[in-house]
C-alpha cells in the first residue's frame, strides 16, 4: 500500500502540470472570446457564441475522445504537420482541456465583463481614453476581480475533468490508480488515496483563491484601526 | 449526411439508457440534495457537519474516481458481506446502478446548496403572516414554502442537470451501454472514431438544446406570480 505513494505521486505531478497548462492557455483564448462574445457585431458574437455553446453542450469525455482517436480518421490530419501534436495523449488532452475551460472562461468572463459598472466605463471615456486603453486599464482588471470566485470554481472542475486524461492512456492520478488496481486488485484503498490527494490539491486551490481575492480586494477591507 | 454505416439504432438505444440513467440519477440526487439542506439548516451541530463534509469531500473529487471508487469498492464489499454470509459465487455491482448511484450522490452534493440558498430565500415575514393567519407547519410548507422555494432553485437546479446529462458519459467507462459506449463500440467497429464520436457529441447537444427550452419555459411558469420590472 505505502510503496505505490511514489507513483501516485509522479501522478499528481501529472494532473497539476496538465491542469496548469490548460488552464493557462485557456484563459489566453479565453480573454478574445469573452472580448468577441460582448461585441455587437454578428461576424464576432455569432462564431463565438457558437464555440461555446458546443463546448458547453457536450461532455468533456466525448471532445477529448474525437480529438484522440477521431482525428487520426482522416488522412489528411495523419500526412498534415500537426501529426506529431495530435498523435501523443498528452498533446491531445492538452488541446481539448484548454479549450473546453476557454469556452466556460469566456462566458464566465463575459458577466464579469457586463458586470463592470457602467460609470466606471462612462468616466473612462469622459477622459478621453482609446477604447482599448480603457480595455486594457479599467474593464479588463475589473473584469478580473468580479470574476475571480466563479473562475476558482472553474479551476477545481479543471482539476476534476483533468481525471478523464486516464481515458486516453495518460498516466494522472486517477491513471496511475487505475493501472495499479489493474495489477493488484487492491481497489479501494488505492482509490481512495487517490481522492484523499485531489481533496488535498482542492484544498490548496480553495485556500490560494481566498488568499487572492483577499488581496485583490483591499478596498472593501475594513481600515486599520486608529483613533 | 453522416455514413452510419446501420449502427444508427445502436445509438440511439444507447441515448435512450443515457436518458434513463439522467433521470434515474436526478431523482436519486434530488433526495440527496434535499437532505442535505435540511441537515446544513438543522439545528443539530453533527448533521451540519456530515453535511457539510458530505458537500465538501463529494465537491473535491472528480466524478470519474468517486465513480470507480462505489463500482469496485461497492462490489468487494459486497462480496464481502456475502462470503460473510457463507456464499462462494461472485457478485458485482451493476453499471447502472453504481452510475445512478454516483452521478446522484454528486448532484445531491451541489443541490444541497441550490435548495439551501432557495429555503433561506424565503422571506420570513411571509411565514411568520402565514403562522398568524392560522396555517399549520404543512399547510405553509405546501403553500409559502414550496412554490418559492422551486422558483428559487429552478435555475440552479437546471444546471446541475446540464452537468448531470454530460457526466452520464463516464459510466461507459465502467461499461455501462450508453451512448458513448455505444459509439465507442461502432468506432471500433467501423474504424471511423470521428464520425461515431461526432454523432455522439451531436446527440448530446440536441439533448442540452431540447432540456434548455423546457428549463427555460419552466422557470418562466414558475415565475407567473411575480411582477416584473
Amino acid at each position: 500500500m505505502i510503496d505505490s505513494i511514489p507513483q501516485l505521486l509522479v501522478g499528481v505531478w501529472m494532473t497539476v502540470k496538465l491542469v496548469a497548462l490548460a488552464l493557462a492557455l485557456g484563459i489566453c483564448i479565453a480573454i478574445p472570446l469573452a472580448l468577441g462574445r460582448v461585441s455587437k457585431h454578428p461576424f464576432l458574437w455569432m462564431p463565438v457564441y457558437s464555440f461555446i455553446f458546443i463546448f458547453r453542450g457536450t461532455p468533456l469525455l466525448v471532445q477529448i475522445f474525437i480529438v484522440y482517436y477521431g482525428f487520426g480518421q482522416s488522412e489528411s490530419v495523419r500526412e498534415s504537420i500537426f501529426w506529431p501534436f495530435f498523435k501523443e495523449a498528452y498533446w491531445c488532452a492538452i488541446f481539448t482541456f484548454s479549450l473546453n475551460t476557454a469556452a466556460y472562461t469566456a462566458e464566465i468572463l463575459r458577466g464579469a465583463i457586463q458586470a463592470v459598472p457602467h460609470g466606471e466605463v462612462e468616466a473612462a471615456q469622459a477622459l478621453g481614453m482609446p477604447r482599448l486603453l480603457m480595455l486594457r486599464r479599467v474593464v479588463v482588471p475589473r473584469a478580473f476581480r468580479l470574476a475571480l470566485p466563479a473562475y476558482g470554481n472553474e479551476i477545481i472542475l479543471m482539476l476534476k475533468g483533468s481525471a478523464l486524461a486516464s481515458t486516453i492512456t495518460l498516466l494522472d492520478l486517477t491513471g496511475v490508480a487505475r493501472v495499479i488496481v489493474a495489477r493488484t486488485f487492491a481497489p479501494y484503498e488505492l482509490f481512495l488515496i487517490a481522492a484523499v490527494m485531489y481533496l488535498v490539491l482542492t484544498l490548496i486551490i480553495v485556500r490560494t483563491l481566498k488568499y487572492a481575492e483577499w488581496r485583490l480586494s483591499p478596498h472593501l477591507r475594513p481600515p486599520p484601526y486608529s483613533d | 449526411m453522416i455514413e452510419l454505416h446501420g449502427y444508427g439504432p445502436l445509438l440511439l438505444d444507447g441515448a435512450w439508457l443515457t436518458l434513463r440513467v439522467a433521470f434515474a440519477s436526478v431523482a436519486v440526487g434530488l433526495v440527496f440534495g434535499l437532505i442535505g439542506a435540511t441537515a446544513k439548516l438543522s439545528n443539530s451541530v453533527i448533521a451540519r457537519g456530515a453535511a457539510t463534509a458530505y458537500t465538501a469531500i463529494v465537491r473535491g473529487i472528480p466524478e470519474l474516481l468517486l465513480l470507480l471508487i462505489i463500482f469496485y469498492g461497492g462490489s468487494l464489499l459486497l462480496q464481502q458481506i456475502w462470503r460473510g454470509l457463507g456464499s462462494n459465487s461472485y457478485v458485482e455491482i451493476q453499471p447502472f446502478v453504481a452510475g445512478t448511484f454516483t452521478l446522484g450522490f454528486v448532484f445531491g452534493a451541489y443541490a444541497t446548496e441550490v435548495f439551501r440558498g432557495a429555503i433561506l430565500s424565503v422571506p420570513k415575514g411571509q411565514i411568520e403572516a402565514a403562522h398568524a393567519v392560522g396555517m399549520g407547519r404543512l399547510l405553509v410548507f405546501r403553500r409559502v414554502m414550496l412554490p418559492q422555494v422551486w422558483r428559487f432553485a429552478l435555475p440552479g437546479l437546471g444546471n446541475l442537470w446540464l452537468v448531470l446529462l454530460k457526466d452520464t458519459s463516464l459510466i461507459s467507462v465502467v461499461n455501462l451501454n450508453e451512448l458513448m459506449y455505444n459509439s465507442r463500440s461502432a468506432a471500433g467497429a467501423t474504424r471511423e472514431p470521428f464520425t461515431f464520436f461526432v454523432a455522439a457529441a451531436v446527440i448530446y447537444l440536441a439533448f442540452t438544446i431540447v432540456s434548455m427550452v423546457m428549463l427555460q419555459y419552466s422557470e418562466k411558469r414558475a415565475r407567473r406570480g411575480v411582477r416584473q420590472s
